[in-house]
């Protein structure tokens, strides 16, 4: 076993942890550690082959690999050292990483710890769909991975159930490789990806969308033969005369993603019960000191350019941390009105002035104005004509006294 | 002959859902845009929609499958399906660079189908 102190150790090569690598390197910390568990960096991007990244970090609109080569150009020119092909077993509060590596079993002792593991889908066991269990039914992430890197075909017939972008993105996907795609099934009464993935990926294919409607069978003994579909009444109950089966004999779950946060249990971070990731505060730092969180682990992004940002501020922050440790610091709850979903940073610090919040609402709202507020201050004011649920908002508010009471809320305005 | 149709406007958070009529190639009314981008975006999409083709393409090398392959600029979006098409029957061998082109000027359209992944070994 190889045992080494480090300065920094960045868990995740995805756009996040390597955004958050780059940047603590540019700090000036050349003790650092990248750690991916796949054999090449990337994360994610790799599958992602359509285009839509970079508009915001580079502006340019890139494809997910091309968006990844970007950064892991900057990060050889950085020379920002990296490990491939080691996975993270174990963490701890403090900051002890146990890591299985081509090296062997390695021990590290850091300073400043950057959590960048990403989510995994929500998949078939989690919903509990009724019916046999045929080979046929996959997450579309894996089926992303399969068509784009292992190059198989996944089936003839598909169905996708839930409307959440990677779905969108597959519909269009497997239309384009031959696949006859039937239909997209979403419970809710609206479309849970991007718009515009709604309309480049489904209209532009003329694959439809069922909104209040649910898989409720499956069948087939080896391979699946078919699905039972049915719609949903306002109270999200099914309406078994809508039943309807349908042949088929492949389905995509598109359902949520959810923070892979196994590690940071272990390191006794805490978790917010409403974003699923960590609690952080204005500097993405969690309650265990010098552990930080960005991208998809502490908060499920729609936008790649986006995780990349907060792992640029989480590198900066791990940096500044392995320079100087901080005294105790009072951290004041950002609380928001109840149609607003989670806001990140859940915490802000008693020194911090100036910050952004991260927001995203429980269901789509039209005519409506956001109000930060901080105490009797109105930090920020501004209408909405239409407001989405996947669509994550950004707000930045700053002040000349301690943000000690900021409140995010929603107002219902006339109609235009 | 005046035709009508629904077009939902991308260009912003508000996705304006559009109401166009229009004849021949001259939008008469257009209805639901916020703003005048609206009619520029409609103009495009009835008369002229493109969109970027991504794809992959088969490669032999040490660990990779495929590469991933894009047209350089967007293109007829009726011609998705026979650029794609193109693609099908093409193989390739490591090294290969992103930003290579694959296949210069594809069906006479005007674009290139480039590597957006390096393979190189």
């Amino acid at each position: 076993m190889i045992e080494k102190d480090i300065d920094i150790a960045v868990i995740g090569a995805g756009p996040a942890g390597m955004a958050a690598a780059i940047s603590a390197r540019e700090k000036g910390v050349k003790d650092i550690i990248l750690l991916e568990r796949n054999p090449f960096l990337g994360g994610i991007l790799i599958q992602c082959i359509h285009d839509g990244f970079g508009l915001h970090l580079f502006d340019q609109n890139l494809t997910g690999p091309e968006y990844a080569e970007e950064l892991i150009q900057h990060l050889i020119k950085a020379k920002v050292p990296f490990l491939t092909e080691a996975m993270v077993i174990d963490i701890n509060a403090q900051k002890e990483i146990r890591v299985v590596s081509r090296q062997g079993l390695l021990k590290l002792k850091a300073k400043a710890i950057v959590l960048a593991m990403g989510c995994r889908e929500r998949t078939r066991g989690a919903l509990e769909i009724p019916g046999t269990r045929p080979a046929g039914i996959f997450t579309a992430g894996v089926a992303q991975s399969l068509v784009n890197l292992q190059n198989l075909k996944i089936g003839k017939e598909v169905v996708i159930l839930g409307s959440g972008d990677v779905g969108l993105i597959m519909a269009r996907r497997l239309k384009i490789e031959g696949l006859k795609v039937l239909r997209v099934i979403e419970k809710l009464p609206y479309c849970s990806g991007l718009v515009r993935n709604r309309v480049q990926c489904l209209r532009d294919y003329d694959i439809p969308l069922h909104l209040s409607s649910t898989v409720i069978d499956i069948h087939g003994k080896d391979r699946l033969e078919a699905l039972t579909a049915a719609q949903l009444n306002e109270k999200g109950e099914i309406l078994y005369d809508t039943a309807e089966v349908i042949p088929c004999d492949t389905l995509l779950l598109s359902v949520g993603l959810i923070p892979e946060n196994e590690l940071s249990r272990k390191a006794e971070v805490r978790l917010d019960w409403r974003t699923l990731g960590a609690e952080v505060d204005d500097y993405v730092e969690t309650n265990t000191p010098g552990i930080f969180s960005c991208g998809n682990v502490l908060h499920i992004h729609d936008v790649a350019d986006y995780a990349s940002q907060e792992g640029f501020l989480a590198g900066e922050r791990a940096a500044c941390r392995v320079r100087e440790n901080q005294g105790k610091v009072l951290r004041f709850p950002v609380n928001a009105s109840k149609e607003i979903k989670y806001v990140v940073p859940q915490l802000i610090r008693e020194d911090c002035r100036e910050t952004e919040l991260k927001f995203r609402v429980t269901e789509p709202f039209e005519n409506i104005r956001i109000i930060v507020k901080n105490g009797g201050e109105t930090l920020f004011r501004k209408k909405f004509l239409k407001i989405m649920p996947s669509e994550m908002n950004m707000v930045k508010i700053s002040s000349d006294k301690p943000l000690d009471k900021v409140y995010v809320e929603l107002e219902k305005t006339e109609i235009a | 002959m005046v035709k009508n149709c629904n077009i939902i406007c991308i260009l912003c958070p508000n996705c304006c859902d559009m109401r166009v009529s229009f004849e021949g190639k001259e939008i008469l009314e257009l209805e639901d845009a916020r703003c005048p981008r609206g009619l520029e975006y409609a103009r495009e999409e009835l008369f002229n929609p493109t969109r970027t083709l991504t794809s992959t393409v088969p490669i032999k090398s040490h660990y990779w499958k495929t590469v991933s392959v894009r047209t350089n600029k967007p293109i007829p979006k009726d011609r998705i399906f026979d650029v794609y098409e193109q693609l099908s029957s093409m193989r390739l061998a490591a090294p290969v660079k992103r930003g290579d082109v694959l296949i210069e000027n594809v069906l006479g359209l005007g674009a290139s189908i480039i590597a957006t992944r390096s393979v190189l070994e």
